[in-house]
């Protein structure tokens, strides 16, 4: 692949006599089928703070597990100062220097910061020394970089941003001299973001090599010296960020993909069947991953939700099909309004018309020990289609499975296997016939394609087609972009559980959607 | 508990085989260090079980209590939840049944004060077992801890009825009155005779029937109706059984409530089978071996029963042993169930890795021919 | 008034007695689960240990080589659940269960082999067993108003091994809360990723506390047949695994309130005996009964949250899956 490499940033004071940092040479690592890093050559100058950007799923995490030694690498080697390294452990990856701020931080919630720093780098049994140090390293940390954070508090009671300092601390108690951070700010606000970047700077100019694996441009922008480009497990480009651009790095990341031609019938849309206003929802924990959605879908239109999985689709796939109780706002289907006072189940959903094809077969759309047969009725267990008496017919369960399986071409063309051990686009299969027997005036479809083959995609594109012709009002979550632009009529783009665009087809295209995905919104960029 | 890639019939068919194999194959080595013949004692287990006179009638005694108690961790199970109270839940059952007979065996005559006395007994088992699966579902507390509580709370409360109001006035002993001839589960060996064949005389009775129909009625109920089929989708995926718009909280209720009726039902047989009234300890630790049974069974009422059968047979064969043996009893017994449950249970998958590389071997050498 | 003085003393006297190896499997409990490893098996290990202790005290006279006979035997349980649920991440309550079901029938046929006793060991002999120690000027200081009596009726005149129990708590506090080997093993139970992002090993840590619970355990069931018993009778743990498991729910995992509802227990239990039958004013007659089921009662009501709330360590019934 390109792999051009501009040396020299604006700020990366590195000379080429200088051995790097930190340097892989052909890293790959499989799992099963799917290549998740593919020889990965990588150079990151001492003392640079150095990006790693790419979609969800490019790669990136899996590359830092293997740095850290979470991972193994079937092939490749890893340098740390211009000598090669073996790093079988986290224990080893410490010792060569290497410290991590993982995405979900490792900490013990009920421990003290002190506690949490301590932990692993102990340095007397009865901790008096340990503790002794350990709160000189944090005050050290405050005086140094501005890492302020209480060690006598515990970790519970800080917010995520003071949490991550902790993480930061621990990842350098050892003197360690190169720290990783995996999308470090998908947590944050942005004043605590800002906070991070100036910490960050503070290392940098202090001696220290930062990676920064991220898929948000703007912070590529404003924080690094140098950026690699990561895409479906390998590396695409390397620039010095003074003389990239977004633009540059959006079309770098997503790629110029074939679009998969799908024709679109011409349908004449309806009434909207589905009216979101001012829709939210706020989790357990109290963060609002919804943040007052406004837009409608009306009969034999298809919208797609574009983002970054993580800002919030997750969760309005799973309020929109019941499974989760809005917050606030209503949702109306079909004329029947629902709020948060009077919220429906996924039972009362299913009543109303609406079917869901969620994004996670494997832990909701299916039970995989289950046989194609028993998961031909799952959702749909208390109605007609288990039969008419008392208990489920199994007749007529076989019957509708083996329809199922006919109309969508299911293979091995039988219902009898688990569910298992169908493939990943014989599963969707399985979903999307179980679904749209149904007969829906409403689809929810989430990921419609993720880890499904080819064939089966262009199967999958032609059925939605088909409901969108009856006139049936789909709405699709999709990471994919190229999936959304190919079928739908509009996109809705959201972002930090907000919505940063409602843009039609024929106005769309991959880089302003890429913009909006990132949390420029519509217009702004 | 992890799959290891192996097919179907290897995790089905041959690892149980392998496990009670390791189990009888530790017991014997422990047989065999206490300075006895392990094959000697296989024997006359053997023979205690099934050949003697009224042996089979025993083993088939025990087998219907372990049947109930077997169902009744299975349906639990089938749920996802380990219900380790059913040794409570069978107490209580007997409870349920004292309290029925005692109260009505003057007045009703037998075909209906057994049905009554049937029903109570499900009833208090039920209700032992619905209120920590309650607990579990709606409160989050640990259903193994709160089921084990409730073992204590079941056999404290019966001491205590047993020596107080329940006791049989005059007596010092901490049971009940003997129960009226209406309230007797008819005796195999009389049905027998009244078909002109004569057997020997056991505690065998017609619970049998009942725990048989049980089992009948556990297969239909899991796999046969939208119950069932609500329960196993829970017990393998929450997750979809939530999109599927499935009640949780009522469905690990009712299938806590089902598991303590079978092991309360455990008392039609233990207590107006044979004794024919309700004294002290009469589950006899049934209930945990009914984990075992289940265990060994993989939760299907027809490996449930087969199972149950090994169980009531080693219980048999294993009292056969003390007379036999100067060192090994019937507890040399528990012993092989103990580690039945060791292998079966927690390292069910402990020869897994063997068995696929024998797999993966035999696979490759028909690959190179 | 006197009188009843004079019985509270004695009651509390028996509460130590009864709640010692309560406390000792408490600790032992508490360490296993706060590493993440639930520990049904407390009951069996405790059994096993109490046999083990008198089998070898009769056979050598010794009751040292008898603690450490018990020991080792509970250990050796400790390590097997290790292995099933650690290293092969089996269900860890069912590992615990065939503990204890191994324990009671392994105590009784190895007991029939050796003895012929019915499972049972023969008396031990004085020497054989670990004997009240009167605590210096006990008699002397009697006659003191109130504190005499404390001091030579409660305090001073049990066995070395009560106040093994007494000293196991706070040393168990100490090492659970003042050191990087309790520091690991309270994270260990709460987020085994942090442990090993960290560089150490879980499985090794959890090994090690469910070894330090297998050493308690023996103790305690030491104390049970060659200390507070003068030999070996077949189930003499009688449930005191489960209730010293209650007993560490009811502490929430933590030492000092582990003792303290140990000594609850305990004291339940020591009433119980003495106000078998007895009429109390305005109650009628002693509940004894529920008293008995008062621990249990007790846990339920606390684990539905009904009464403040125990919070288990996070992880804890989850194996740690290693090398993804």
């Amino acid at each position: 692949m390109a792999g051009e490499v501009t040396e020299g940033g604006a700020s990366a004071p590195s000379s080429p006599l200088k051995p790097y940092a930190l340097e892989t040479c052909g890293i790959s690592k499989s799992f099963g089928e799917v290549h998740a890093n593919r020889n990965i050559d990588l150079q990151i100058s001492t003392g640079s703070i150095h990006g790693i950007i790419g979609e969800n799923g490019a790669g990136k995490s899996t590359l830092m597990n293997i740095l850290y030694g979470l991972y193994q690498a079937d092939r490749g080697e890893i340098l740390i100062n211009g000598e090669v390294a073996k790093i079988t452990n986290s224990a080893a990856a410490i010792k060569h220097g290497i410290g991590m701020v993982h995405q979900h931080f490792m900490l013990v919630d009920l421990f003290t910061v002190l506690e949490n720093v301590m932990l692993g780098a102990e340095e007397d049994f009865a901790l008096t020394k340990s503790v002794a140090s350990t709160r000189a390293l944090i005050s050290r940390m405050d005086k140094d970089y501005g890492l302020t954070v209480d060690p006598d508090t515990k970790i519970a009671d800080l917010p995520v941003g003071l949490q991550q300092r902790v993480e930061i601390i621990k990842a350098m108690r050892g003197g360690q001299r190169i720290l990783i951070l995996d999308e470090p700010t998908g947590v944050l606000t942005p004043q605590e973001t800002e906070g991070l970047f100036a910490i960050l700077r503070a290392l940098r100019d202090e001696g220290a090599t930062i990676m920064l694996i991220t898929h948000k441009l703007q912070e590529i922008m404003a924080l690094t010296d140098q950026v690699s480009v990561m895409r479906q497990g390998e590396m695409v480009a390397h620039r010095a960020t003074a003389v990239t651009s977004r633009e540059e790095l959006a079309e770098l990341m997503v790629g110029r993909k074939v679009l998969l031609q799908v024709a679109k019938p011409d349908v004449v849309m309806g009434a909207p069947v589905l009216k979101a206003e001012n829709l939210r929802y706020v989790d357990d924990n109290g963060v609002e991953r919804i943040k007052g959605l406004n837009f409608d879908v009306r009969a034999g239109e298809i919208l797609s939700v574009a983002g970054v999985s993580g800002n919030g689709q997750t969760e309005l796939l799973d309020v929109l099909a019941g499974i989760l109780p809005p917050s606030g706002g209503s949702m109306t289907i079909d004329g029947t309004k629902i709020t948060a006072e009077a919220p429906v189940g996924p039972a009362g959903m299913r009543d109303l018309g609406v079917s869901h094809v969620p994004e996670d077969r494997h832990r909701r759309g299916l039970v995989l020990p289950f046989d194609g047969l028993e998961n031909s009725i799952l959702g749909f267990q208390d109605g007609p289609a288990a039969g008419e008496g008392f208990a489920m017919d199994k007749g007529a369960i076989a019957a509708r499975a083996q329809r199922h399986v006919e109309e969508f071409d299911v293979r091995p063309p039988t219902a009898g296997l688990r569910a298992a051990q169908y493939s990943g686009g014989n599963q969707q299969k399985l979903v999307l016939a179980r679904e749209i027997d149904a007969a829906p005036k409403l689809l929810l479809i989430g990921q419609p394609t993720r880890g499904v083959d080819i064939g089966a995609i262009e199967f999958i594109y032609e059925r939605l087609m088909e409901m969108k012709a009856q006139g049936c009002a789909i709405l699709m979550v999709s990471v994919e972009l190229e999936e959304a632009l190919s079928l739908s009529d509009r996109i809705l783009v959201m972002s930090n559980g907000e919505q940063t665009g409602m843009v039609n087809r024929e106005d769309a295209d991959e880089k302003s959607l890429g913009l909006m995905m990132a949390g420029i919104e519509e217009g702004a960029a | 508990m992890n799959a290891q890639n192996l097919p179907r019939w290897a995790d089905i068919g041959l690892l149980p085989v392998l496990n009670i194999l390791a189990a009888l194959v530790v017991s014997g080595l422990i047989i065999a260090l206490i300075g006895e013949d392990p094959f000697r004692a296989m024997g006359v287990m053997i023979k205690g079980a099934f050949v003697y006179k009224g042996a089979l009638g025993y083993t088939l005694y025990y087998t219907t209590n372990f049947i109930f108690t077997g169902l009744a961790v299975a349906v639990a199970f089938h749920c996802a939840m380990f219900n380790i109270g059913g040794e409570g839940q069978a107490y209580m059952g007997g409870l349920g049944a004292g309290c029925a007979v005692l109260l009505a065996d003057a007045i009703l005559p037998g075909f209906l004060m057994i049905p009554f006395a049937v029903v109570f007994a499900s009833l208090f088992g039920a209700v032992w077992a619905l209120i920590p699966g309650w607990l579990q579902a709606v409160r989050g507390s640990h259903i193994v801890i709160t089921t084990i509580m409730f073992n204590f709370i079941a056999s404290t409360l019966i001491v205590a009825l047993l020596a107080g109001p329940m006791m049989r006035d005059g007596q010092g002993a901490p049971e009940t009155r003997p129960f009226a001839e209406s309230a007797q589960m008819p005796y195999m060996h009389d049905l027998m005779a009244w078909f002109g064949i004569e057997a020997a005389r056991t505690p065998l009775n017609i619970s049998l029937f009942l725990a048989l129909a049980a089992a009948v009625l556990v297969w239909f109920i899991i796999w046969r109706t939208r119950f069932g089929y609500a329960v196993r989708a829970m017990g393998f995926s929450p997750g979809a059984a939530e999109y599927a718009g499935m009640n949780s909280t009522r469905i690990i209720v009712l299938a806590m409530a089902l598991s303590g009726a079978l092991a309360g039902l455990m008392a039609s047989n233990a207590v107006l089978g044979e004794p024919h009234k309700l004294v002290l300890n009469f589950t006899g630790g049934y209930g945990f071996t009914g984990i075992a049974v289940a265990l060994m069974g993989r939760n299907h009422p027809i490996g449930i029963v087969l199972a149950a059968l090994l169980f009531g047979a080693l219980t048999q064969g294993g009292t056969e042993l003390d007379f036999e043996f100067q060192t090994i009893t019937r507890e040399t017994v528990l012993v092989v169930q103990g580690l039945i449950i060791l292998f079966s249970g927690a390292l069910y998958y402990l020869f897994a890795p063997w068995v696929a590389r024998v797999l993966n071997l035999t696979a490759k050498k028909e690959a190179a021919t | 008034m006197s009188d009843f003085l004079f019985q509270l003393l004695l009651t509390f006297d028996a509460t130590l007695r009864v709640a010692a190896p309560l406390i000792l499997c408490g600790m032992a409990g508490i360490f296993s689960e706060r590493s993440g490893v639930i520990d049904i098996g407390l009951e069996g290990k405790m059994l096993a240990g109490a046999f083990a202790a008198a089998a070898a005290a009769v056979m050598t006279g010794s009751p040292w080589l008898g603690l450490f006979a018990a020991i080792g035997v509970s250990v050796c349980l400790s390590l097997l659940h290790g292995f099933a649920c650690i290293t092969h991440r089996g269900n860890q309550v069912i590992s615990g269960l065939a503990i204890n079901i191994l324990a009671s029938a392994l105590t009784v046929t190895i007991g029939i082999a050796l003895f012929k006793r019915g499972g049972n060991t023969p008396s031990l002999e004085q020497d054989m067993r670990f004997r009240p120690i009167e605590w210096p000027l006990a008699e002397t200081l009697e006659s003191v108003p109130l504190l005499g009596p404390i001091y030579s009726g409660v305090i001073s005149g049990h066995n070395l091994l009560v106040y093994v129990a007494l000293l196991a708590v706070p040393l168990s506090a100490w090492l659970l809360f003042r050191t990087s080997f309790g520091l690991r093993i309270r994270a260990v139970g709460e987020s085994p990723e942090a442990v090993d992002s960290a560089g150490i090993s879980v499985y090794v840590l959890r090994y090690k506390a469910v070894i330090l619970a297998g050493i308690l355990c023996g103790i305690a069931g030491a104390y049970l047949s060659i200390a507070h018993g003068g030999g070996f009778g077949r189930e003499m743990s009688a449930g005191k695994g489960y209730i010293a498991l209650a007993a560490v729910i009811f502490g929430k995992w933590r030492p000092v309130p582990t003792l303290m509802a140990c000594l609850l227990f305990g004291f339940l239990d020591a009433a119980t005996a003495r106000l078998q039958g007895v009429e109390l004013p305005i109650i009628g007659e002693a509940p004894t009964e529920l008293m008995l089921a008062l621990p249990y009662i007790l846990t339920v009501v606390l684990l539905a949250g009904f009464i403040g709330k125990a919070t288990p360590p996070k992880n804890i019934g989850e194996p740690y899956p290693k090398g993804k």
